[in-house]
């Protein structure tokens, strides 16, 4: 298991005050919430600094975290020591509240009942209903474009008899539907938590929603990085590269597209960043989005005399001096 | 890892189809509904229907609601903040999309 810094994640140091601890999750919390950050790992980096802000805010966990020292050196592996941990009572609601998704070193040291407790409670509903759950789920780019099922791993946290609150795996068969978009939602109906009350509580007739009966589950779909393209919004670009001569004297070459390859017509003087726009053939939402062709262009190796020649040939024919723009 | 089409659920995109009332959203985020009114009372929802006495709201709010809700959570921003952040998102976002266009 990997140890983790949490005075690292959060860039302070390891005598920082709690003032210093907010103000620095506070400051790197809106560099990197998913809603509003564009790094590339702001959601891993983000979940990281819940985890590190859970620990550090808490002054019962960071007196216990600080007993392991500053960890184990780098390429060795983390075990808790036999006696960690005693004596220390965990408490407290956690900025992620339910759906923390915590590390396998945070539950190791602090255990699924350390997460931050779920905000839960009746809100003033007392109709039986079993609440909604939220996950949220990666994609592959296929399933948006074509539809299918997918099976999607969820961790569900459970509170045992004895209060307990205990992560389980749920494994789910869903249906993709067809032109899905980064962020939006698909509702699967009766899939939250159980209803409160026995079964059949309910009077007949009362429909799924009625009480007692189970929440819905809302996954929120985001996609996973695809090999060839990328995904914005409902438009998908891929980078093509392109030869020299091809971009400059315009050719049809073969690119591949998410439905398939296609003969693709290149302009004459096109150059590096060039964008080529083939319409609605994005992801298949209403609207259809479009698919980006960004041109590349590619060196052939001066490998061998050919080559070389072929390049001093160029350099004759040719006066281009690249970095005129920049004044030398 | 695609799966024959038999056994599982099926999805349907929530945003395109579902019309939603102040208490569906205060169920599906566990808030209480005044907390709903108060995201409609500082502009941060829009009502598209108003002709009963009740509110409806578009699928489309469901993503509102709860990016909302997690600026509110996880940046301790209150509601006017909460409402400037989401204006300048969507305005970012429109400047990103003409920017696109433009190079296009």
């Amino acid at each position: 298991m990997e140890f983790k810094d949490y005075y690292k994640v959060m860039g302070v140091a390891r005598d920082a005050t709690e003032a210093q601890i907010k103000q620095a999750y506070r400051k790197l919390a809106r560099k990197y919430h998913p809603d509003v950050s564009k790094e590339k790992d702001a959601e891993a980096r983000f979940k990281d600094l819940g985890e590190a802000y859970e620990v550090l805010r808490s002054p019962e966990k960071r007196a216990a975290y600080d007993q392991l020292g500053t960890g184990p050196r780098a390429g060795e592996q983390f075990r808790p020591p036999p006696d960690w941990g005693s004596g220390f009572e965990f408490s407290g609601a956690g900025p992620g509240a339910g759906d923390a998704d915590y590390s396998d070193f945070f539950e190791s040291l602090f255990g699924a009942a350390g997460r931050g407790s779920a905000r839960r409670g009746r809100h003033g509903f007392d109709t039986g209903r079993g609440e909604d759950h939220h996950a949220k789920v990666l994609l592959d780019l296929e399933a948006t474009l074509h539809g299918g099922s997918r099976s999607f791993t969820l961790r569900v946290p459970e509170i045992d008899a004895e209060g307990r609150v205990a992560t389980k795996e749920r494994v789910l068969n869903v249906q993709v539907p067809k032109g899905i978009l980064p962020g939006q939602t698909i509702r699967l109906a009766g899939q939250g938590a159980p209803g409160h009350g026995a079964p059949g509580h309910g009077a007949p007739g009362q429909g799924a929603a009625g009480p007692g009966a189970p929440g819905d589950l809302y996954i929120e779909v985001e996609f996973q990085p695809h090999p060839l393209y990328r995904i914005d919004d409902r438009d998908v670009y891929l980078d093509l590269p392109v030869a020299p001569w091809e971009a400059a004297l315009g050719a049809t070459v073969k690119t591949p597209t998410p439905t398939g390859a296609v003969d693709l017509k290149i302009p004459p003087g096109a150059h590096a960043g060039s964008k080529l726009r083939l319409k609605s053939r994005g992801i298949p939402a209403s609207p259809p989005g479009d698919f980006y062709v960004v041109l590349q262009i590619a060196l052939p190796a001066a490998g061998d005399d050919k080559a070389k020649a072929a390049y001093r040939a160029m350099a004759d024919a040719l006066p281009f001096n690249p970095r005129a723009s920049l004044g030398v | 890892m695609p799966l024959p089409d038999g056994e599982s659920l099926p999805g349907e995109i929530f945003e395109e189809s579902a019309v939603l009332t102040v208490s569906d959203l205060s169920r599906m985020f566990a808030v209480d509904e005044r907390h709903i009114v108060e995201l409609v009372e500082e502009g941060v929802l829009s009502v598209i229907e108003v002709h009963t006495t009740e509110w409806r709201f578009s699928g489309a709010a469901l993503r509102r609601v709860r990016i909302a809700l997690r600026l509110e959570r996880d940046l301790g921003i209150n509601l006017p903040g909460v409402a400037l952040a989401l204006e300048l998102l969507e305005e970012l976002a429109q400047l990103r999309r003409e920017r696109k266009v433009e190079r296009s």
